[in-house]
């Protein structure tokens, strides 16, 4: 193996147009960091809002504008920018701007209502509410979420194990701060994020043991080197192949929320604050969907009968699993995590076909999963009985009665989470079922078949929600809908529209992410 | 391609209409009706040009009308529009019945109620309108699908909203059934696509009858895909379960356009689907859907005879009836199946007569339940007459529409099938049996007593309007279905062709079904 290392240290060239969007996004995130120290405190939201979405908006438009044109393999062979990284690049960042705007709402309040004044002030303390009065706010949520983002851009586009993990790390790390913050029900919001933390910790572990074993087996850590050493299979330590790939996509599959591997989902959704929760399910999940791909199509794909019905049979699991469990679901917020897990598993059966339209397919799906999830959260934190978030399914009760206008955004949401025609989520499973069908033989088709049925029955949660919206007269409870800012309302509205717009008209869109589903090998 | 849209009109227009109804502001409420009939009307006007511009003497295009855009290429998906025959007698009927229906619901919600859930209601009908239109003119498979599934939401929130008490119920046992079968014939719709000619447009029904290339075993499997789709639709015994609890708890003028219209769907797409694109699965799995729709037609019937409520009667004639349309269909032969798209229709205006004549009869006695009634002939001798003349056309009376209809079934399906001719025979049996018993314990016997002063009133003109054009389609299709038939003939002809079975040699036929 020594052989394999390099001489001497080179200083490795970088493409730094292909690259730019994520130092715009990192750069933003550590004049965050500043801002926080050195700013005066009842400045703090706006410049920490206003700073987050332009570098957002910046490196969306550096991306849109430039990085598109630099499709390259730099920083030593760990960055790819190729279609797939730029589509998923720009979903991420379109997502993490609806998520800011969300997160940044404050229902007339001086600081961003999601969040607790201070974070390590143990709830329900005099120190709490002695912050409160003062005026603290835990506005360091916004560079948090920068560097969230700026992993999660990291993790699409990693060529390399080792870039791999630290993007894993570097999007994880402050997800589980984030999930600690709510200001309401701190203790179920500080138990969600410990576990959250620990379940996460442990899964990198086994990412990173994977990491090493393929290390072992190929020699480097980078996925055409060891797509190479598949191929000519003459390593020494062929046994050590298939533990390094289980091991590294149970890391992966860890952070989709597949089944076996999903217990942190229902409670890190639910004890999340709402636009965080949002936030993360929609940006983790297309991330890691990423990651997964790009691992399995451009490092592993030719060894891919030796674990492929293993997957598909945690794809099966997950779809049954995140369905059936849904159904017996008393909380919103856990329903919509079980929901989740579900889609998960659709996605994956997309991801299985191992075929170019199901790169393509994929990517539509966790466009428009995300736009929907991100919007479904924010309604969910508009929705209040007695300051605190309605989260009980029974508070939702004749909501379509008294808030007619949320409650239709949110029924056509949850239509597309049911998957009815002339929605996203009806173009998005086809896009991500037609695949398996055509490529995916007859395992392919077992899949689709098991995914439509636990569709069926993740659309009567679906419509057992709507029936409590609109048939159901009102509890006691009284449970009223906010009126959400200019911002909270932009992010609903470009939710609400994408989903219209995907299930409507989905051709462009359909077109660009045919057109850049091919990796860069 | 050339010309005007017609087809897109006709969905376009209702689709406005509602959209001008649902946002009408509160102070002109009281023209959300109006506004909603003459929609209705306008698309009806449109229909009958439609009609007027069909050329049906069968040796033009099975598809007319057409129009044809590309939609979601990168799926094979276009927005193709076009209608052979019985698709134009499907879209026609549900046309008139349309605004027959919004007028029979006029007062559905009470001379008080909020302004806005009437906008609501009357808002629904004209998007369910639009769909009615789109499913059966759909000239694409997904297209199709996407019709077939969105038309689910108007009914659901039709009867969860404005329904009975056990509406919640219904209403989720309804789309529960029907997405279960429709996502099955999710997956048979994308593997239609590539077991076919595949391409840009390879979802087009002329890109797919005969063109579709799976091996024997995969065309069965797409076969039972699409037909397990339409049997819950339709519905056929056994999945038909959520027919009476949906139609019970519907208002009248909803079940109405529920199983006068939306489950013909289930019919029509066995016959255009089933048939047109897997002929030989279907030959394979004949016996089956033969024994199902017999079964259908003998259980429908004894379930109505000892139904309690009126509207659940009504529906389980109806699963008779389905069962008897199916039995036409899959029994091959041009006399059965133009016998079968003519039932489709006869159909529709029968159970219309007698949904909206109960619904009449429960509005002004407040009770569904048969037992509540009797001597209602000498209150409401219009209303009684008019019952008695839906029941006697639904029965197959000779002279009345469905008497054509169902003899051409019947002698159809004999010249193949003897035995299940037959055996279906004795659902006509049953038919006089539950129309007739319903007629003697709801309408004769003693006069009622009401309190002073409440005695119920006959029809009145808006109800005699209601009931005026149902009427005369029985008398007119009764005594000269010609135009019908000669609409639907060179479609069921064309169909039969896909399908390669002629007509008279039985004992040939026979041996290939087997």
């Amino acid at each position: 193996m020594t052989a394999l290392m390099p001489t001497a240290f080179e200083a490795v060239t970088v493409d730094y147009a292909a690259v730019a969007p994520m130092l715009i996004v990192v750069g933003a995130a550590l004049v965050g960091v500043l801002a926080e120290a050195f700013a005066p405190r009842l400045r703090r939201h706006a410049i920490q809002v206003g700073l987050a979405l332009a570098a957002l908006v910046a490196s969306f438009a550096f991306l849109a504008l430039v990085s598109v044109d630099h499709h390259t393999v730099t920083a030593g062979g760990s960055i790819a920018i190729d279609g797939p990284a730029l589509f998923l690049q720009g979903g991420l960042l379109i997502f993490a701007i609806l998520g800011v705007l969300t997160m940044s709402e404050r229902f007339g309040g001086r600081s961003a209502d999601a969040f607790t004044p201070m974070g390590a002030a143990t709830p329900g303390s005099p120190a709490e509410s002695a912050a409160d009065r003062a005026g603290y706010a835990t506005s360091e949520a916004f560079p948090l979420t920068m560097f969230a983002v700026f992993g999660m851009l990291m993790f699409v586009s990693a060529n390399d194990l080792i870039t791999m993990f630290v993007a894993l790390e570097v999007l994880s790390l402050p997800l589980y701060v984030l999930t600690g913050l709510a200001r309401r029900r701190r203790l179920l919001s500080q138990e969600a994020s410990l576990k959250y933390f620990i379940l996460g910790a442990f899964s990198s572990a086994f990412f990173l043991f994977g990491a090493a074993l393929l290390y072992g087996y190929a020699g480097s850590s980078d996925l055409a080197d060891i797509a190479t050493a598949i191929t000519t299979a003459n390593s020494a330590y062929e046994g050590l192949l298939l533990p390094g790939v289980v091991l590294v996509l149970i890391g992966l599959l860890f952070k989709i929320g597949a089944v076996p591997f999903h217990s942190w989902t229902p409670d890190a959704y639910q004890g999340a604050p709402s636009p965080v929760t949002g936030f993360m399910a929609a940006a983790t999940k297309l991330a890691a969907f990423g990651a997964i791909l790009r691992f399995t199509y451009v490092g592993v794909e030719s060894s891919r009968l030796e674990w492929r019905l293993g997957v598909a049979a945690i794809a099966v699991l997950t779809m049954v699993v995140g369905a059936v469990l849904s159904v017996t679901q008393t909380d919103i917020k856990r329903l919509l995590a079980y929901s989740s897990v579900a889609h998960a598993g659709f996605i994956l059966v997309g991801v299985l076909a191992f075929d170019v339209t199901g790169v393509s397919g994929v990517m539509f799906y966790l466009l428009a999963y995300g736009l929907a999830t991100i919007a479904a959260f924010a309604i969910v934190a508009l929705v209040r009985s007695g300051g605190s978030e309605a989260t009980h399914l029974s508070q939702w009760a004749g909501l379509g009665r008294n808030h007619p206008v949320v409650a239709g955004i949110f029924a056509l949401l949850l239509l597309a989470f049911a998957g009815i025609p002339l929605t996203s989520g009806f173009t998005a499973k086809f896009a991500a079922f037609a695949p398996a069908i055509a490529h995916g033989g007859l395992a392919g088709v077992v899949m689709v078949v098991v995914g439509v049925l636990a569709s069926a029955v993740t659309a009567f949660v679906y419509f057992r929600l709507i029936v409590l919206m609109y048939f159901t007269e009102p509890t006691g409870d009284k449970v009223v809908a906010l009126t959400p800012s200019i911002a909270s309302t932009i992010a609903i509205t470009v939710g609400a529209l994408g989903t219209v717009i995907l299930g409507v008209v989905p051709g462009p869109i359909l077109d660009l992410a045919g057109r850049v589903s091919q990796f860069i090998q | 391609m050339s010309g005007f849209p017609l087809l897109t009109v006709m969905m376009v227009v209702p689709l406005v209409g509602a959209a001008v109804v649902a946002l009408l502001p509160g102070g002109s409420a009281r023209l959300a009706k109006p506004i909603a009939l003459a929609t209705s009307l306008v698309t009806l006007a449109l229909a009958l040009l439609a009609w007027a511009r069909f050329d049906g003497d069968g040796s033009s295009d099975r598809y007319q009308l057409t129009e044809t855009h590309s939609w979601i290429p990168q799926f094979g998906v276009s927005y193709a529009l076009g209608v052979d025959g019985i698709a134009l007698s499907l879209i026609v009927m549900a046309t008139i019945l349309t605004p027959v229906c919004l007028l029979a619901a006029w007062n559905d919600l009470g001379e008080d109620a909020e302004p806005q859930r009437e906008k609501t209601y009357f808002a629904l009908m004209l998007v369910l309108l639009t769909f009615m239109v789109g499913v059966f003119a759909a000239r694409d498979v997904f297209l199709f699908y996407v019709f077939f599934e969105a038309m689910l939401i108007p009914v659901y929130f039709l009867i969860g909203l404005f329904g009975g008490p056990r509406r919640q119920y219904a209403a989720v046992k309804f789309i529960l059934f029907s997405l279960v079968g429709g996502l099955v014939m999710l997956v048979a719709v994308i593997a239609l696509y590539f077991n076919g000619p595949g391409g840009e447009q390879g979802f087009l029904y002329e890109a797919l009858e005969g063109g579709v290339t799976a091996s024997t075993t995969t065309q069965r499997w797409l076969f039972v895909g699409f037909f397990i789709a339409f049997a819950i639709k339709a519905p056929m015994w056994p999945v038909h379960t959520w027919l009476p609890d949906a139609a019970s708890e519907a208002r009248p003028a909803t079940a109405v356009l529920l199983v006068g219209v939306l489950d013909k769907v289930g019919t029509f797409g066995m016959l255009r689907f089933c048939l047109g694109m897997f002929p030989e699965a279907s030959k394979w799995a004949t016996p089956v859907v033969i024994t199902l729709a017999v079964i259908s037609v003998i259980y429908g019937g004894l379930l109505a005879i000892g139904s309690r409520d009126i509207m659940r009667l009504i529906a389980f004639t109806s699963i008779s009836h389905f069962g008897l349309i199916v039995l036409g269909i899959f029994a091959m032969t041009s006399t059965a199946g133009s016998g079968s798209a003519l039932y489709m229709i006869n159909h529709g205006f029968a159970t219309a007569g007698l949904f909206l004549i109960a619904g009449f009869l429960i509005t002004r006695h407040g009770s569904q339940r048969i037992a509540d009634y009797g001597g209602w002939q000498r209150v409401t001798p219009l209303l009684a007459g008019t019952f008695l003349v839906s029941g006697l056309s639904s029965l197959a009376l000779p002279g009345l529409s469905s008497y054509v209809s169902e003899f051409l079934v019947l002698t159809g399906t004999y010249q193949r099938y003897e035995v299940a001719a037959v055996i279906a025979t004795l659902g006509i049996v049953l038919a006089a049996l539950y129309i007739l018993l319903t007629y003697q314990r709801v309408f004769t016997g003693p006069r009622p007593v009401f309190l002073e002063g409440r005695e119920p009133r006959d029809l009145g003109l808006r109800e005699k309007l209601v009931v005026v054009p149902i009427i005369a389609s029985f008398l007119l299709l009764g005594a000269y279905p010609k135009p019908v038939l000669d609409l639907v003939n060179p479609a069921v002809k064309q169909t039969l062709d896909l399908v390669g079975v002629t007509d008279p040699a039985p004992t040939n036929a026979s041996g290939s079904a087997q």
